[in-house]
């Protein structure tokens, strides 16, 4: 549900990142914070436990530049990934333009993303969105551990229709921006069809 | 896909206005507009020092943590909200469903002042905000990125 503002001519969107607990949407997001021009940012809030573990939501607006005389704004958010913050994720997804699904490609995390995809698919279905009918991208994080799964195993658990898949390893940066680049344009994208 | 807030000149003066009058009737020191999905919409009075997109975020986040609550206690959700600071406080009310009316004020004001005020403002911006509806399931109401090209997309990303 983008906002669309002809008075102050800008256009803003909301990109979730969502995935399993401790898979790097957090990291993902601080990346692109640290790496982003300050003229470009606002400040990124993060609502977390002692512990660090994002208890509500992190949240990092960014300007893009802009588009026929529209400044193109972008809030991204991360949902908490630990199973029990069910009620706080329905929450951030509320107005969604596009979401990003941060896999944790270590074997063992292979469950635990299969849930977190299921669970984002029925949270947006409360919500009445369809996740085949969003922008939508995946991104394979934590690439450089040494127990991952490979892409084709990870594309054929998580990725059955094909969408934009990004490999990464967030807290080096390598493929967040491919990822945030990718999610943005499908959001563009969709609101230029959706006059 | 095309559900989103769209605002445009008029409307848009007519809640700044509303809201200019709010921050002085209500002696208010901000107040500020927020849609439910944590875009500001508009603000007023003393917000320059003000980190206002952190604040329309966190108020959104906050309206709906609190819509949830609602419901486990089988209210639908809580028009009003009010939370006391040492010398600040925040008065936070929904309007016409979608967006959250935010005032800012220090002991200049009073929570009953606000509160009075609060309601007449947000009968006057729902009356602007079904203008806005209409507007917007008017037929042939073009997104202004209809004619934008994949080119368009493109240079944003080409730095």
């Amino acid at each position: 549900m983008s906002f669309i503002n002809y008075s102050s001519r800008e256009i803003n969107c909301k990109i979730v990142y969502y995935g399993p607990g401790l898979c790097g949407k957090t990291t993902n997001l601080q990346y692109v914070y640290a790496k982003t021009n300050p003229d470009a940012k606002g400040k990124m809030i993060s609502l977390a436990t002692e512990t660090e573990r994002t208890l509500f939501f992190d949240f990092l607006p960014l300007s893009l530049g802009e588009i026929r005389g529209f400044k193109t704004r972008f809030h991204l958010y991360t949902v908490p990934g630990q199973v029990f913050y069910d009620a706080s994720r329905k929450l951030i997804l509320k107005g969604v333009d596009g979401v990003v699904f941060v896999a944790d490609s270590q074997i063992e995390r292979m469950e635990a993303n299969l849930e977190s995809l299921e669970n984002l698919r029925v949270n947006l279905g409360e919500q009445g969105y369809d996740l085949d009918r969003l922008p939508y991208v995946i991104q394979y994080n934590k690439r450089d551990l040494p127990n991952v799964a490979t892409v084709e195993e990870l594309r054929r658990m998580l990725n059955p229709r094909i969408v934009p898949e990004f490999q990464a390893v967030a807290p080096t940066g390598v493929g967040v921006f491919d990822t945030l680049k990718a999610v943005a344009k499908l959001v563009l994208t969709e609101l230029k069809k959706g006059g | 896909m095309n559900s989103g807030l769209v605002m445009y000149e008029e409307e848009f003066r007519l809640i700044a206005g509303i809201c200019d009058r709010l921050t002085r009737d209500a002696n208010a020191k901000v107040v500020f507009l927020v849609d439910k999905n944590g875009q500001l919409i508009a603000s007023s009075g003393q917000a320059q020092n003000l980190d206002t997109t952190s604040l329309a975020s966190l108020t959104a986040g906050n309206v709906a943590a609190m819509g949830g609550l609602a419901k486990l206690i089988g209210e639908k959700e809580f028009p009003n909200q009010f939370h006391e600071g040492e010398r600040e406080s925040l008065h936070m009310s929904i309007v016409a469903g979608r967006v959250v009316l935010v005032v800012i004020f220090d002991a200049k004001s009073s929570l009953g002042l606000v509160r009075l005020r609060v309601k007449k403002a947000g009968e006057e911006l729902a009356r602007v905000f079904e203008v806005l509806a209409r507007k917007q399931a008017t037929p042939g109401a073009q997104s202004p990125f209809a004619e934008i090209t994949d080119d368009d997309i493109d240079n944003l990303f080409s730095e």
